[in-house]
């Protein structure tokens, strides 16, 4: 098996991450790389507790990450990736050896304009999914895996109203 | 929900797509005592937005009561994180329609005690009916 999934949603470990991918993949662990969480005990122990007993969580910052991702990636066991925010799946793009990259969800700030029910961007963060498939990454939007997978340029091009 | 003297609000309710509007109007249906929820909406928000609308929602009432529906959903996240800031806050993940029933209906005046039994209650109605033996 493999990481399954490298996805940016910028809610990092919630319902959709752990029950609507999780149980359909039999997810067994999830490498959270962030560097405010890798560095804070307490935000580490507020993500475990949301996830099942069975299912383990593994953080990291965004330098560690792309040390341990080859490794992940061997293991026997199903795993997801996860990221909040475009730069740093950049970094793993560049340095981690992803791939593929699910934009799972970056929901509203001010300055973004929504091109999905679940992904809202800014003009730079256009430019920053448009940097990504440039390094060689297959990028998509999906926010379960129900839902079909919305490929980079028609997410670009989408424009939903709130 | 309902407009009736004296349903001061008690407690928000908060989860994914339409649970707490859904469920608020399911205990004011039942009970007419559905004001003493208030729903909160969280579609399209980041965590931090949540987090930030639970916060403003609780710093401009005397409400001190979260309901939640799954333990990994993002408004139990931002619960948690509002408590760091405001300690006297009770979260309950995991929110069903026989639990905001009784803490609605509930006469406990200590809403930390009402939220603690209707948990209980909760918890404690989830019954399966045939089935596999």
């Amino acid at each position: 098996m493999t990481l399954v999934l490298n996805r940016i949603d910028d809610r990092l470990i919630h319902g959709q991450v752990v029950v609507g991918w999780g149980q359909p993949l039999d997810v067994r662990f999830i490498v959270l790389v962030d560097d405010t969480v890798a560095a804070s005990d307490w935000e580490q122990e507020l993500y475990r507790m949301g996830v099942p007993p069975e299912m383990e969580v593994r953080f990291h910052s965004a330098l560690d990450a792309e040390r341990c991702l080859d490794a992940y990636r061997r293991e026997a066991a199903p795993g997801i990736l996860v990221v909040g925010d475009i730069a740093t799946m950049r970094h793993l793009v560049e340095r981690g050896g992803v791939r593929e990259v699910n934009v799972g969800g970056i929901h509203h700030r001010v300055g973004r304009v929504q091109h999905l029910r679940y992904v809202f961007l800014t003009e730079p963060e256009q430019e920053a999914l448009r940097d990504l498939a440039a390094l060689g990454a297959t990028v998509t939007a999906q926010d379960v895996p129900a839902a079909r997978a919305v490929p980079l340029d028609e997410l670009l091009a989408a424009r939903e109203i709130a | 929900m309902s407009d009736r003297p004296g349903d001061a609000i008690r407690a928000l309710v908060a989860g994914h797509a339409d649970f707490a509007t859904g469920l608020v109007s399911a205990v004011e249906l039942i009970s007419g005592r559905g004001g003493v929820l208030m729903p909160i909406e969280v579609a399209g928000l980041c965590g931090a937005d949540i987090e930030e609308l639970l916060a403003r929602t609780l710093a401009h009432s005397d409400v001190r009561v979260i309901f939640t529906d799954l333990q990994a959903g993002s408004c139990t996240m931002a619960a948690r994180r509002v408590q760091r800031s405001m300690p006297g806050v009770v979260l309950v993940a995991g929110a069903n329609l026989p639990m905001l029933l009784d803490f609605a209906l509930s006469s406990e005046p200590d809403l930390a005690v009402a939220a603690v039994s209707a948990a209980e209650k909760g918890r404690a109605s989830v019954n399966v009916f045939g089935g596999a033996a």
